[in-house]
Protein backbone atom coordinates (compact mmCIF):
# COMPACT_ATOMS: atom_id res chain seq x y z
CA UNK A 1 0.00 0.00 0.00
CA UNK A 2 1.58 3.58 -1.15
CA UNK A 3 1.37 6.24 1.84
CA UNK A 4 1.36 10.00 1.33
CA UNK A 5 4.15 11.55 2.41
CA UNK A 6 4.80 15.24 3.35
CA UNK A 7 8.27 16.25 1.78
CA UNK A 8 8.34 19.25 4.21
CA UNK A 9 7.99 17.07 7.58
CA UNK A 10 10.08 15.11 9.29
CA UNK A 11 9.21 11.78 11.32
CA UNK A 12 9.36 9.81 14.19
CA UNK A 13 9.27 6.27 14.47
CA UNK A 14 6.15 6.59 16.42
CA UNK A 15 4.41 7.69 13.23
CA UNK A 16 4.01 11.65 14.27
CA UNK A 17 5.30 14.04 11.47
CA UNK A 18 6.85 17.57 12.59
CA UNK A 19 7.01 20.54 10.35
CA UNK A 20 8.80 23.70 10.89
CA UNK A 21 6.00 26.89 10.30
CA UNK A 22 7.79 30.05 11.16
CA UNK A 23 9.36 29.95 14.51
CA UNK A 24 6.82 27.08 15.42
CA UNK A 25 6.72 23.25 14.73
CA UNK A 26 3.60 21.95 13.65
CA UNK A 27 2.78 18.16 14.61
CA UNK A 28 0.83 15.51 13.42
CA UNK A 29 0.40 11.85 12.95
CA UNK A 30 1.13 10.21 9.28
CA UNK A 31 -0.78 8.95 6.65
CA UNK A 32 0.58 5.40 7.63
CA UNK A 33 -0.97 6.12 11.06
CA UNK A 34 -4.38 6.91 10.20
CA UNK A 35 -4.30 4.82 8.07
CA UNK A 36 -3.17 1.82 10.69
CA UNK A 37 -5.66 3.61 13.07
CA UNK A 38 -8.75 3.56 10.57
CA UNK A 39 -11.94 5.41 11.31
CA UNK A 40 -10.80 8.15 13.87
CA UNK A 41 -13.54 9.03 16.41
CA UNK A 42 -11.87 10.84 19.25
CA UNK A 43 -8.98 13.34 19.51
CA UNK A 44 -7.17 14.37 22.96
CA UNK A 45 -5.50 17.49 22.96
CA UNK A 46 -2.28 18.78 25.10
CA UNK A 47 -3.33 22.12 26.78
CA UNK A 48 -2.67 25.49 25.21
CA UNK A 49 0.80 26.34 27.73
CA UNK A 50 1.75 23.26 28.73
CA UNK A 51 5.22 22.42 28.58
CA UNK A 52 6.28 19.06 26.40
CA UNK A 53 8.62 17.01 25.94
CA UNK A 54 10.29 15.34 22.93
CA UNK A 55 9.24 11.65 23.46
CA UNK A 56 6.68 11.71 25.78
CA UNK A 57 2.90 11.20 25.12
CA UNK A 58 1.21 14.60 25.17
CA UNK A 59 -2.11 13.43 22.64
CA UNK A 60 -4.14 10.90 22.16
CA UNK A 61 -5.88 9.35 19.07
CA UNK A 62 -9.26 6.70 19.52
CA UNK A 63 -10.40 4.61 16.22
CA UNK A 64 -13.57 2.61 16.41
CA UNK A 65 -11.24 -0.04 18.14
CA UNK A 66 -8.32 1.31 20.31
CA UNK A 67 -6.76 4.54 21.70
CA UNK A 68 -3.00 5.39 20.81
CA UNK A 69 -0.62 7.67 22.31
CA UNK A 70 0.66 10.98 20.57
CA UNK A 71 4.06 11.55 21.46
CA UNK A 72 5.16 15.11 20.64
CA UNK A 73 8.46 14.98 18.32
CA UNK A 74 9.77 18.10 19.81
CA UNK A 75 10.43 20.05 23.26
CA UNK A 76 8.82 23.57 24.13
CA UNK A 77 5.56 25.33 24.69
CA UNK A 78 1.99 24.29 23.22
CA UNK A 79 0.81 27.63 21.57
CA UNK A 80 -2.22 26.19 19.59
CA UNK A 81 -4.24 23.22 19.23
CA UNK A 82 -6.32 22.26 16.55
CA UNK A 83 -10.00 23.05 18.03
CA UNK A 84 -11.51 21.39 14.85
CA UNK A 85 -10.66 17.59 15.84
CA UNK A 86 -12.88 17.80 18.58
CA UNK A 87 -15.88 17.87 16.44
CA UNK A 88 -14.39 16.48 13.41
CA UNK A 89 -11.73 13.60 14.10
CA UNK A 90 -12.40 12.19 10.72
CA UNK A 91 -10.34 14.57 9.52
CA UNK A 92 -7.20 12.63 10.69
CA UNK A 93 -8.54 10.09 8.04
CA UNK A 94 -9.07 12.63 5.34
CA UNK A 95 -6.25 15.19 5.70
CA UNK A 96 -3.52 13.51 8.00
CA UNK A 97 -1.07 16.36 7.16
CA UNK A 98 -3.33 19.04 6.60
CA UNK A 99 -6.38 20.09 8.16
CA UNK A 100 -5.68 17.59 10.67
CA UNK A 101 -2.68 18.77 12.30
CA UNK A 102 -2.94 18.44 16.11
CA UNK A 103 -0.78 20.90 17.76
CA UNK A 104 1.86 23.34 17.64
CA UNK A 105 4.96 23.81 19.45
CA UNK A 106 7.34 26.64 20.21
CA UNK A 107 10.46 24.51 20.26
CA UNK A 108 12.80 24.98 23.15
CA UNK A 109 15.51 22.97 21.12
CA UNK A 110 14.74 23.00 17.50
CA UNK A 111 17.97 20.26 17.09
CA UNK A 112 15.31 17.87 18.13
CA UNK A 113 13.93 17.82 14.69
CA UNK A 114 17.70 16.51 13.29
CA UNK A 115 16.91 13.18 15.94
CA UNK A 116 13.95 12.77 13.43
CA UNK A 117 13.33 11.26 10.11
CA UNK A 118 13.02 12.55 6.45
CA UNK A 119 10.18 11.59 4.16
CA UNK A 120 12.31 9.52 2.21
CA UNK A 121 14.08 8.18 5.45
CA UNK A 122 10.43 7.42 6.87
CA UNK A 123 9.12 5.45 3.89
CA UNK A 124 12.18 3.44 3.99
CA UNK A 125 11.53 2.76 7.59
CA UNK A 126 7.37 1.80 7.11
CA UNK A 127 8.62 -0.37 4.51
CA UNK A 128 11.32 -2.38 7.01
CA UNK A 129 8.30 -2.65 9.88
CA UNK A 130 6.44 -4.81 7.29
CA UNK A 131 6.13 -8.19 8.08
CA UNK B 1 -0.73 -15.47 12.48
CA UNK B 2 1.19 -18.77 11.97
CA UNK B 3 -0.02 -20.82 14.79
CA UNK B 4 -3.81 -19.23 14.49
CA UNK B 5 -6.72 -21.11 12.66
CA UNK B 6 -8.08 -20.15 9.04
CA UNK B 7 -11.49 -20.43 7.76
CA UNK B 8 -11.86 -21.68 4.10
CA UNK B 9 -12.48 -17.46 3.66
CA UNK B 10 -8.79 -16.36 4.76
CA UNK B 11 -7.63 -15.98 1.04
CA UNK B 12 -10.72 -13.98 -0.01
CA UNK B 13 -9.99 -12.00 2.75
CA UNK B 14 -6.65 -11.04 2.16
CA UNK B 15 -7.82 -11.00 -1.50
CA UNK B 16 -10.10 -8.54 -0.31
CA UNK B 17 -7.96 -6.36 1.62
CA UNK B 18 -9.51 -7.80 5.05
CA UNK B 19 -6.86 -6.41 7.44
CA UNK B 20 -6.52 -10.10 9.64
CA UNK B 21 -6.11 -9.72 13.19
CA UNK B 22 -6.29 -13.21 15.83
CA UNK B 23 -9.62 -13.79 17.40
CA UNK B 24 -10.61 -16.67 19.47
CA UNK B 25 -7.85 -18.29 18.40
CA UNK B 26 -8.45 -17.50 14.25
CA UNK B 27 -7.12 -15.09 11.81
CA UNK B 28 -10.18 -13.00 10.79
CA UNK B 29 -10.31 -9.89 9.46
CA UNK B 30 -10.98 -6.78 11.47
CA UNK B 31 -11.81 -4.68 9.17
CA UNK B 32 -12.10 -4.26 4.78
CA UNK B 33 -10.51 -1.32 3.39
CA UNK B 34 -13.93 0.15 3.28
CA UNK B 35 -13.60 0.76 7.04
CA UNK B 36 -15.45 -0.42 10.06
CA UNK B 37 -17.79 2.86 10.16
CA UNK B 38 -19.01 2.45 6.44
CA UNK B 39 -19.22 -1.69 7.53
CA UNK B 40 -21.20 -0.84 10.47
CA UNK B 41 -23.48 1.63 8.41
CA UNK B 42 -24.23 -1.06 5.79
CA UNK B 43 -25.46 -3.03 8.26
CA UNK B 44 -27.74 -0.79 9.73
CA UNK B 45 -29.15 0.64 6.91
CA UNK B 46 -28.80 -2.13 3.96
CA UNK B 47 -26.78 -5.73 4.49
CA UNK B 48 -23.69 -6.78 5.85
CA UNK B 49 -22.15 -9.75 5.08
CA UNK B 50 -19.95 -12.03 8.16
CA UNK B 51 -17.50 -14.81 7.64
CA UNK B 52 -18.13 -16.20 11.44
CA UNK B 53 -16.85 -19.51 10.93
CA UNK B 54 -15.03 -19.38 14.28
CA UNK B 55 -18.44 -19.96 15.81
CA UNK B 56 -18.73 -23.53 17.38
CA UNK B 57 -21.57 -26.09 16.24
CA UNK B 58 -22.62 -29.18 18.31
CA UNK B 59 -24.99 -31.44 17.08
CA UNK B 60 -26.79 -33.10 19.98
CA UNK B 61 -28.69 -36.41 19.17
CA UNK B 62 -29.99 -39.62 21.10
CA UNK B 63 -32.78 -40.51 23.03
CA UNK B 64 -32.08 -38.56 26.08
CA UNK B 65 -30.96 -35.36 23.97
CA UNK B 66 -33.70 -33.22 24.75
CA UNK B 67 -33.97 -34.02 28.64
CA UNK B 68 -30.21 -33.25 28.37
CA UNK B 69 -30.65 -30.02 27.01
CA UNK B 70 -33.52 -29.33 29.68
CA UNK B 71 -30.85 -29.91 32.32
CA UNK B 72 -27.87 -27.88 31.13
CA UNK B 73 -29.05 -24.79 30.11
CA UNK B 74 -32.52 -22.92 31.72
CA UNK B 75 -34.61 -22.30 29.31
CA UNK B 76 -37.53 -24.76 29.00
CA UNK B 77 -36.97 -26.30 25.53
CA UNK B 78 -40.27 -28.21 25.80
CA UNK B 79 -41.72 -24.92 25.15
CA UNK B 80 -39.78 -24.61 21.77
CA UNK B 81 -41.40 -26.12 18.19
CA UNK B 82 -39.14 -27.95 16.04
CA UNK B 83 -37.62 -25.08 13.88
CA UNK B 84 -37.85 -23.01 16.72
CA UNK B 85 -34.12 -20.76 17.44
CA UNK B 86 -33.69 -19.27 20.82
CA UNK B 87 -30.84 -17.48 22.71
CA UNK B 88 -29.98 -19.49 26.28
CA UNK B 89 -26.36 -20.19 28.21
CA UNK B 90 -24.95 -22.83 30.37
CA UNK B 91 -24.00 -21.98 33.95
CA UNK B 92 -21.13 -23.81 36.63
CA UNK B 93 -23.52 -25.16 39.61
CA UNK B 94 -22.31 -21.60 40.64
CA UNK B 95 -24.23 -20.04 38.60
CA UNK B 96 -21.59 -18.34 36.54
CA UNK B 97 -21.49 -18.65 32.93
CA UNK B 98 -19.47 -20.99 30.75
CA UNK B 99 -21.00 -19.80 27.80
CA UNK B 100 -23.91 -18.17 26.05
CA UNK B 101 -25.45 -20.17 22.95
CA UNK B 102 -27.89 -20.25 20.12
CA UNK B 103 -30.45 -23.16 20.43
CA UNK B 104 -31.97 -24.48 17.52
CA UNK B 105 -34.72 -27.66 17.64
CA UNK B 106 -33.86 -29.23 14.68
CA UNK B 107 -36.13 -32.33 13.01
CA UNK B 108 -33.86 -34.95 13.82
CA UNK B 109 -31.48 -33.08 16.41
CA UNK B 110 -30.62 -29.95 18.65
CA UNK B 111 -27.99 -27.53 17.20
CA UNK B 112 -26.47 -25.40 19.65
CA UNK B 113 -24.09 -22.24 18.34
CA UNK B 114 -21.20 -21.71 20.76
CA UNK B 115 -18.51 -19.03 20.90
CA UNK B 116 -15.14 -20.13 19.45
CA UNK B 117 -13.11 -19.48 22.27
CA UNK B 118 -15.05 -21.56 24.65
CA UNK B 119 -15.34 -24.91 21.85
CA UNK B 120 -13.54 -27.39 23.76
CA UNK B 121 -14.32 -26.22 27.18
CA UNK B 122 -17.92 -26.47 25.94
CA UNK B 123 -17.39 -29.84 24.53
CA UNK B 124 -15.58 -31.28 28.19
CA UNK B 125 -18.26 -29.15 30.02
CA UNK B 126 -21.25 -31.07 28.21
CA UNK B 127 -19.94 -34.31 28.33
CA UNK B 128 -18.76 -34.32 32.10
CA UNK B 129 -22.66 -33.59 32.54
CA UNK B 130 -23.70 -36.04 30.38
CA UNK B 131 -22.97 -39.28 32.24
CA UNK B 132 -25.73 -41.25 32.43
CA UNK B 133 -27.78 -39.51 29.49
CA UNK B 134 -28.38 -41.40 26.16
CA UNK B 135 -27.23 -39.29 23.73
CA UNK B 136 -24.31 -37.95 22.10
CA UNK B 137 -22.95 -34.52 21.37
CA UNK B 138 -20.96 -34.39 18.14
CA UNK B 139 -18.82 -31.36 17.08
CA UNK B 140 -19.56 -30.61 13.91
CA UNK B 141 -17.70 -27.06 13.76
CA UNK B 142 -15.17 -27.87 11.78
CA UNK B 143 -17.22 -29.70 8.85
CA UNK B 144 -20.01 -26.88 8.89
CA UNK B 145 -19.08 -23.05 7.83
CA UNK B 146 -21.47 -20.20 9.16
CA UNK B 147 -22.08 -16.59 7.41
CA UNK B 148 -23.84 -14.38 9.08
CA UNK B 149 -26.06 -12.03 6.98
CA UNK B 150 -27.92 -9.37 8.33
CA UNK B 151 -29.37 -5.83 7.57
CA UNK B 152 -32.62 -4.66 6.30
CA UNK B 153 -32.34 -5.87 2.89
CA UNK B 154 -30.94 -9.62 3.87
CA UNK B 155 -34.30 -10.94 3.08
CA UNK B 156 -34.16 -9.53 -0.15
CA UNK B 157 -30.59 -10.25 -1.09
CA UNK B 158 -30.88 -13.75 0.24
CA UNK B 159 -34.41 -14.71 -1.36
CA UNK B 160 -32.53 -13.78 -4.54
CA UNK B 161 -30.38 -17.54 -3.51
CA UNK B 162 -33.21 -19.84 -2.23
CA UNK B 163 -36.54 -21.12 -3.53
CA UNK B 164 -37.29 -21.41 0.48
CA UNK B 165 -40.14 -18.54 1.15
CA UNK B 166 -37.87 -16.32 3.70
CA UNK B 167 -41.32 -14.54 4.08
CA UNK B 168 -42.41 -17.35 6.24
CA UNK B 169 -39.17 -17.96 8.15
CA UNK B 170 -40.15 -15.71 11.08
CA UNK B 171 -37.61 -14.02 13.74
CA UNK B 172 -36.26 -16.75 15.48
CA UNK B 173 -37.11 -19.96 13.62
CA UNK B 174 -35.33 -21.67 11.06
CA UNK B 175 -35.41 -23.23 7.68
CA UNK B 176 -33.88 -25.84 5.60
CA UNK B 177 -33.55 -25.95 2.01
CA UNK B 178 -30.80 -24.56 -1.20
CA UNK B 179 -29.24 -21.67 -1.06
CA UNK B 180 -27.25 -21.35 -4.04
CA UNK B 181 -27.59 -24.79 -5.07
CA UNK B 182 -25.95 -25.30 -1.54
CA UNK B 183 -27.59 -27.46 1.53
CA UNK B 184 -27.91 -24.59 4.02
CA UNK B 185 -29.79 -24.15 7.44
CA UNK B 186 -30.87 -20.88 7.52
CA UNK B 187 -31.68 -19.47 11.24
CA UNK B 188 -33.18 -16.19 10.91
CA UNK B 189 -31.05 -14.71 14.02
CA UNK B 190 -28.34 -12.66 14.56
CA UNK B 191 -25.70 -10.60 16.71
CA UNK B 192 -26.58 -6.77 15.21
CA UNK B 193 -29.92 -5.54 16.19
CA UNK B 194 -31.12 -6.29 12.55
CA UNK B 195 -32.91 -8.48 11.10
CA UNK B 196 -31.20 -11.42 9.35
CA UNK B 197 -29.62 -15.01 9.26
CA UNK B 198 -26.84 -17.31 10.37
CA UNK B 199 -26.35 -19.63 7.65
CA UNK B 200 -24.80 -23.04 8.36
CA UNK B 201 -23.98 -25.09 4.92
CA UNK B 202 -20.93 -27.82 3.92
CA UNK B 203 -17.45 -25.98 4.62
CA UNK B 204 -16.44 -27.09 1.07
CA UNK B 205 -18.91 -24.79 0.14
CA UNK B 206 -17.69 -21.73 1.85
CA UNK B 207 -16.18 -19.55 -1.09
CA UNK B 208 -18.81 -20.24 -3.17
CA UNK B 209 -21.42 -19.11 -0.88
CA UNK B 210 -19.52 -16.18 0.03
CA UNK B 211 -18.89 -15.21 -3.66
CA UNK B 212 -23.28 -15.59 -4.21
CA UNK B 213 -24.28 -13.75 -1.39
CA UNK B 214 -21.68 -10.88 -2.15
CA UNK B 215 -23.01 -10.68 -6.17
CA UNK B 216 -26.48 -10.77 -4.91
CA UNK B 217 -26.05 -7.98 -2.45
CA UNK B 218 -24.23 -6.27 -5.20
CA UNK B 219 -27.20 -3.39 -6.22
CA UNK B 220 -28.41 -3.70 -2.47
CA UNK B 221 -25.78 -1.78 -0.57
CA UNK B 222 -24.06 -5.16 0.87
CA UNK B 223 -20.48 -5.02 2.16
CA UNK B 224 -18.47 -7.23 3.78
CA UNK B 225 -18.12 -6.83 6.99
CA UNK B 226 -15.00 -7.55 9.90
CA UNK B 227 -15.44 -8.32 13.42
CA UNK B 228 -14.97 -4.21 14.39
CA UNK B 229 -18.47 -3.54 12.77
CA UNK B 230 -19.79 -7.32 14.36
CA UNK B 231 -18.65 -5.59 17.57
CA UNK B 232 -20.22 -2.53 17.46
CA UNK B 233 -23.17 -3.50 15.78
CA UNK B 234 -23.66 -6.21 18.82
CA UNK B 235 -23.03 -3.39 21.28
CA UNK B 236 -25.16 -0.81 19.87
CA UNK B 237 -28.02 -3.13 20.92
CA UNK B 238 -26.51 -4.41 23.85
CA UNK B 239 -26.29 -7.90 22.62
CA UNK B 240 -23.64 -9.20 25.51
CA UNK B 241 -20.06 -10.89 24.18
CA UNK B 242 -18.39 -13.49 26.24
CA UNK B 243 -15.30 -12.45 27.80
CA UNK B 244 -16.55 -9.14 28.35
CA UNK B 245 -20.22 -9.13 30.04
CA UNK B 246 -20.39 -12.57 30.51
CA UNK B 247 -17.58 -14.78 31.95
CA UNK B 248 -17.35 -17.19 34.75
CA UNK B 249 -17.00 -14.06 36.76
CA UNK B 250 -20.64 -13.23 36.29
CA UNK B 251 -23.98 -14.60 36.72
CA UNK B 252 -27.34 -14.07 34.60
CA UNK B 253 -29.15 -12.29 37.23
CA UNK B 254 -26.11 -8.95 37.18
CA UNK B 255 -25.71 -9.26 33.62
CA UNK B 256 -29.70 -8.66 33.15
CA UNK B 257 -30.25 -11.99 31.13
CA UNK B 258 -32.62 -13.71 34.44
CA UNK B 259 -35.00 -13.74 31.25
CA UNK B 260 -33.57 -16.62 29.70
CA UNK B 261 -34.24 -19.27 32.48
CA UNK B 262 -37.37 -21.11 32.96
CA UNK B 263 -37.83 -21.37 36.90
CA UNK B 264 -40.78 -24.09 36.81
CA UNK B 265 -39.51 -26.52 34.33
CA UNK B 266 -37.18 -28.67 36.93
CA UNK B 267 -33.83 -29.00 37.78
CA UNK B 268 -31.27 -27.25 35.65
CA UNK B 269 -27.37 -26.91 36.39
CA UNK B 270 -27.11 -23.43 37.81
CA UNK B 271 -30.26 -22.72 39.18
CA UNK B 272 -30.46 -22.81 42.89
CA UNK B 273 -27.42 -20.37 42.58
CA UNK B 274 -28.83 -18.22 40.36
CA UNK B 275 -32.35 -18.19 41.48
CA UNK B 276 -30.93 -16.96 45.36
CA UNK B 277 -28.95 -14.32 43.08
CA UNK B 278 -32.57 -13.59 41.85
CA UNK B 279 -34.24 -13.22 45.51
CA UNK B 280 -30.79 -11.67 47.69
CA UNK B 281 -30.18 -9.58 44.02
CA UNK B 282 -26.25 -9.09 42.49
CA UNK B 283 -23.45 -7.70 43.82
CA UNK B 284 -22.94 -5.97 40.44
CA UNK B 285 -25.22 -4.98 37.85
CA UNK B 286 -24.50 -4.61 33.92
CA UNK B 287 -25.21 -0.59 33.21
CA UNK B 288 -25.04 1.59 30.48
CA UNK B 289 -22.96 4.54 30.36
CA UNK B 290 -23.07 7.47 28.43
CA UNK B 291 -20.00 10.16 29.06
CA UNK B 292 -21.29 13.52 30.27
CA UNK B 293 -17.54 14.69 29.89
CA UNK B 294 -15.96 13.85 26.77
CA UNK B 295 -13.79 10.46 26.71
CA UNK B 296 -14.24 7.39 25.00
CA UNK B 297 -14.80 4.93 27.67
CA UNK B 298 -12.83 1.82 26.88
CA UNK B 299 -12.90 -1.84 28.48
CA UNK B 300 -11.39 -2.87 31.89
CA UNK B 301 -11.17 1.35 32.84
CA UNK B 302 -12.58 1.35 36.45
CA UNK B 303 -15.63 3.00 37.11
CA UNK B 304 -15.70 5.15 40.32
CA UNK B 305 -18.32 7.18 42.36
CA UNK B 306 -18.35 9.41 45.72
CA UNK B 307 -14.21 9.37 45.45
CA UNK B 308 -14.15 5.13 45.22
CA UNK B 309 -13.78 2.78 42.40
CA UNK B 310 -17.31 0.52 42.19
CA UNK B 311 -16.95 -1.45 38.97
CA UNK B 312 -15.70 -1.14 35.24
CA UNK B 313 -16.51 -0.84 31.54
CA UNK B 314 -17.31 -4.28 29.82
CA UNK B 315 -17.11 -2.57 26.34
CA UNK B 316 -17.04 1.02 25.45
CA UNK B 317 -16.72 3.34 22.30
CA UNK B 318 -18.28 6.30 20.37
CA UNK B 319 -21.64 4.76 18.94
CA UNK B 320 -21.35 5.00 15.02
CA UNK B 321 -25.47 5.40 14.72
CA UNK B 322 -26.05 6.99 17.29
CA UNK B 323 -23.00 9.12 17.85
CA UNK B 324 -22.77 9.37 21.70
CA UNK B 325 -20.13 7.98 23.52
CA UNK B 326 -21.30 5.06 25.42
CA UNK B 327 -20.12 1.99 27.90
CA UNK B 328 -21.33 -1.25 29.21
CA UNK B 329 -20.63 -1.39 32.80
CA UNK B 330 -20.77 -3.49 35.83
CA UNK B 331 -21.45 -1.87 39.33
CA UNK B 332 -23.52 -2.35 42.38
CA UNK B 333 -26.91 -1.98 42.64
CA UNK B 334 -26.95 1.25 44.37
CA UNK B 335 -25.54 3.08 41.66
CA UNK B 336 -27.59 1.45 38.98
CA UNK B 337 -30.90 3.69 38.53
CA UNK B 338 -31.32 5.62 35.42
CA UNK B 339 -29.56 8.90 35.87
CA UNK B 340 -27.04 8.03 38.70
CA UNK B 341 -23.80 10.02 37.73
CA UNK B 342 -20.85 8.12 37.88
CA UNK B 343 -17.03 8.41 36.88
CA UNK B 344 -15.44 6.50 34.20
CA UNK B 345 -11.47 6.67 34.88
CA UNK B 346 -10.23 7.76 31.34
CA UNK B 347 -5.92 7.43 31.77
CA UNK B 348 -6.12 8.20 35.40
CA UNK B 349 -8.85 11.30 34.64
CA UNK B 350 -12.03 10.76 36.36
CA UNK B 351 -14.98 11.84 33.84
CA UNK B 352 -18.43 12.36 34.27
CA UNK B 353 -20.75 10.08 33.17
CA UNK B 354 -24.11 8.89 33.78
CA UNK B 355 -26.43 5.85 33.82
CA UNK B 356 -28.97 5.63 30.70
CA UNK B 357 -31.37 2.86 29.54
CA UNK B 358 -30.23 -0.22 27.59
CA UNK B 359 -30.09 -1.35 25.13
CA UNK B 360 -29.24 2.31 23.14
CA UNK B 361 -30.38 1.04 19.62
CA UNK B 362 -33.73 -0.71 19.89
CA UNK B 363 -33.13 -3.50 17.82
CA UNK B 364 -35.28 -3.91 14.27
CA UNK B 365 -37.27 -6.69 15.97
CA UNK B 366 -38.00 -4.91 18.90
CA UNK B 367 -39.70 -1.84 17.19
CA UNK B 368 -42.80 -0.71 15.90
Amino acid sequence: MAFKYDSNARYAKTHEWARIEGDLVVVGISDYAQDALSDVVFVELPAVGSTVSAGTAVAVVESVKAAEDVYSPVSGEVVAVNEKLADKPELVNADPYGEAWFFKVRPSNLSELDGLMDAAAYEAFLASQEH
Amino acid sequence: MAELRQTPLYERHVAMGGRMVPFAGYALPVQYPTGPLAEHHAVRQAAGLFDIDHMGQFRIVGRDAGVFLQYVQPRDIEAMEVWEAEYSFFCYADGTFVDDIFLYRLPDAWFVVVNAANREKDLFWLDTLAVGFDCDIVDVSDPTCMFALQGPKAQAILQKLTDVDLSQVKFHTAAQGLVAGIETLIGATGYTGEYGYELFFPAEHAVAMWESLLEAGRDEGLLACGLAARDSLRFEACLPLYGHEISAEVEPVGARLAWVCDWDKGPWVGREAVLRTKLEGPKQVLVGLEMVDRGVPREHYPVAAEGRIIGHVTTGMKSPTLDRFLAMAYVPPAYSAIGTEVEVIIRDQPKKARVVPRPFYKPAYRQG
